[in-house]
């Protein structure tokens, strides 16, 4: 697994004074893939990706990347390259200025580099727009300038914080893909911070799901949406029910659940059609709401409405114990 | 419908076009009109001449007291400029805090808390001949004569020009210095910028229309001021302003008025060449 020509934290620890927003966090990157830092505001994701990034100082640990210690490298000089929440786009500055920059910054002459910002540019179809300002473009046009801009240096890691998050739900589907396309043709490390549990299913190779500062769990996409390891991944990851066992908390699949005639009684608070399935909220005797995604037809061979008392089943092979 | 709302707008417009009509308009048509007058040694009367114009032109005291103006604007707004920008500078991306900005900014202010004139005047007993700048450059041995070029001399009026004046440039370009989002500063970081070339191809170029309005308010204050120069100097010095004030106490009002006119329209074409080079709109 391990190649040497990865990114590796190394017990990298945030303080901000006495807080703790990063807890002696330890993870390898493989090279070449899509991670997403996944979690909750204020779980430390954003402060990890910053701190991967030089914009901010490691009070703790270390960062390699190829086997070298980048944590006290400045930006520049690390291998990676930011993209910025809000692009941060030069506003005085023409799309093609914008992706020169940093050549323009290395005392690079103006043909070279306007030649080099051109393929970049053609990189992201955004070659017809070079002469705009920033201003004059759409939010998903100002995210390829910025993503052309973050290319521009050849970075081995692409950080990105929080891409999507300015843009509008179906702007945000197709830059998703898009994103995906990219990092698949270019072949390096892609790093995404999100707080969406769609968007890190959608693009991630591997998804490290952070909370309180620490690792949650990380792994595939598929294994962490289908063994979450605690409790508060499998809330965060969506798509499950946290179920109290004697032996323990357990979780089972929503599209796992049944409504039948024996079984665990509960009754529905909710039933919500959603195309090819159906989300129907139940509250149980004790309390705990569990989401049952029936099969459209199914659902609608014995309809249900909010306040109908049913029994819930489910195949004893489908629960998942948690580990905490 | 239409009707009435353009009728509600004039309404809405009118007490402030009244003022200006009333405060701006009116005097500047009046100075303009009086500049054409005739006057003698004892009266004044209304004519229309180009007397005062003629003779404001004809006169190269006109063109050196112009020059003299021209340069205390220019060395003003060079030296306001730099400390300006350096104070702004610090109070938007040096001082972390907002309550401390809030803080410093209105230590900044502190001078303004006392008329012009004590401001002016303070620095009298402090430059003068025997003054404390003096008497400590000797106990310390660095001189060993009193400097007479700290007070009464184009030094003393430019230093009381730039302790005046420097918060009209720092007020403006600090202003937009706190609207330059810190995310573009790592952007250039990130970008392999050195602290120098983000100064120069970031921050300066977003900074511009502060700079350019603090210019505009220096550049008008210095070229109009008269009491200044006229204390900072022991009368020994003139400019523009002074000019006016001397026609004005011999109480030839239309040379004023001409004097006055011309003035005016130099303030106004240095200002619409300032404004060629950027766009303040966008800042208003």
């Amino acid at each position: 697994m391990r190649t040497g020509y990865d990114l590796e934290l190394v017990h990298v620890t945030k303080r901000y004074g006495d807080t703790v927003a990063v807890r002696d966090l330890n993870h390898v990157f493989a090279p070449g893939s899509y991670v997403c830092l996944l979690g909750p505001s204020g779980c430390g994701k954003s402060s990890t990706l910053r701190m991967i990034a030089g914009h901010e100082e490691v009070s703790d640990g270390a960062i390699l990347l190829e086997g070298h210690d980048i944590s006290s490298l400045p930006p520049a000089r690390r291998g990676t390259a930011m993209m910025f929440q809000n692009y941060a786009l030069f506003p005085h500055l023409s799309v093609r200025d914008n992706v020169a920059f940093s050549l323009r910054m290395k005392g690079v002459d103006t043909a070279a580099r306007h030649a080099r910002a051109n393929d970049l540019l053609s990189l992201v179809d955004m070659t017809h727009l070079a002469d705009r300002l920033p201003a004059q473009l759409s939010g998903g046009q100002q995210q390829r300038v910025a993503l052309a801009r973050a290319l521009v240096t050849d970075p081995k890691v692409l950080l990105l914080d929080e891409p999507l998050s300015a843009l509008d739900p179906f702007l945000r589907i197709r830059m998703r893909s898009e994103l995906k396309k990219l990092q698949r043709d270019l072949g390096i490390t892609f790093i995404h911070v999100t707080h969406g549990q769609d968007e890190a299913l959608a693009l991630a190779d591997e998804i490290v799901v952070m909370n309180d500062a620490v690792i949650e769990q990380a792994g595939p996409a598929r294994e962490v949406w289908a063994t979450p390891r605690t409790e508060f991944v499998a809330r965060f990851i969506g798509g499950h029910n946290v179920i109290a066992l004697p032996e323990g908390k357990a979780t089972v699949r929503a599209d796992a659940v049944l409504l039948g005639d024996s079984g665990l009684p509960a009754t529905i608070t909710a039933v919500e059609y959603q195309g090819a399935s159906v989300a129907v909220t139940t509250r149980t005797e004790t309390g705990d709401d569990v989401l049952a995604l029936l099969p459209e037809e199914a659902f609608f061979a014995a309809p249900k409405s909010p306040g109908d008392a049913v029994r819930l089943q489910w195949d004893d092979r489908r629960l998942h114990r948690l580990e905490a | 419908m239409s009707r009435h709302r353009h009728l509600i707008g004039w309404v809405q417009a009118a007490p402030l076009a009244a003022i200006l009509l009333a405060f701006l308009v009116a005097p500047i048509v009046m100075i303009v009109i009086v500049s054409f007058w005739g006057a003698t040694e004892f009266s004044i009367y209304p004519a229309f001449k180009f007397d005062n114009y003629e003779f404001l032109f004809g006169s190269s005291v006109t063109y050196r007291v112009f020059g003299a103006t021209l340069k205390y604007a220019l060395i003003t707004w060079a030296l306001t400029l730099v400390i300006g920008f350096t104070v702004a500078y610090f109070l938007a991306f040096h001082v972390r805090s907002l309550t401390m900005q809030i803080a410093l900014f209105l230590v900044c202010t502190i001078p303004f808390w006392t008329s012009n004139i004590i401001r002016m005047i303070s620095w009298i007993p402090f430059l003068g001949r025997n003054g404390i700048a003096n008497q400590t450059l000797i106990s310390w041995g660095v001189i060993d004569e009193p400097l007479d070029w700290l007070l009464y001399s184009d030094f003393s009026v430019i230093l009381a020009f730039v302790h005046l004046y420097t918060l009209f440039m720092v007020v403006p370009i600090f202003n937009t210095m706190m609207r330059i989002d810190k995310s573009l500063l790592e952007a250039a970081r990130d970008a392999g910028a050195s602290g120098v070339q983000t100064l120069v191809h970031v921050i300066i170029p977003l900074t511009k229309p502060g700079i350019m309005i603090g210019t505009i308010f220096v550049v008008t204050l210095v070229m109009g001021d008269f009491i200044t120069v006229r204390f900072m100097s022991g009368s020994q010095r003139a400019n523009v302003g002074r000019l006016i004030s001397n026609d004005i106490a011999l109480l030839q009002y239309p040379s004023a008025a001409a004097t006055a006119v011309v003035l005016l329209c130099t303030v106004l074409i240095v200002i619409a060449i300032l404004l060629r080079f950027v766009n303040i709109r966008k800042e208003l």
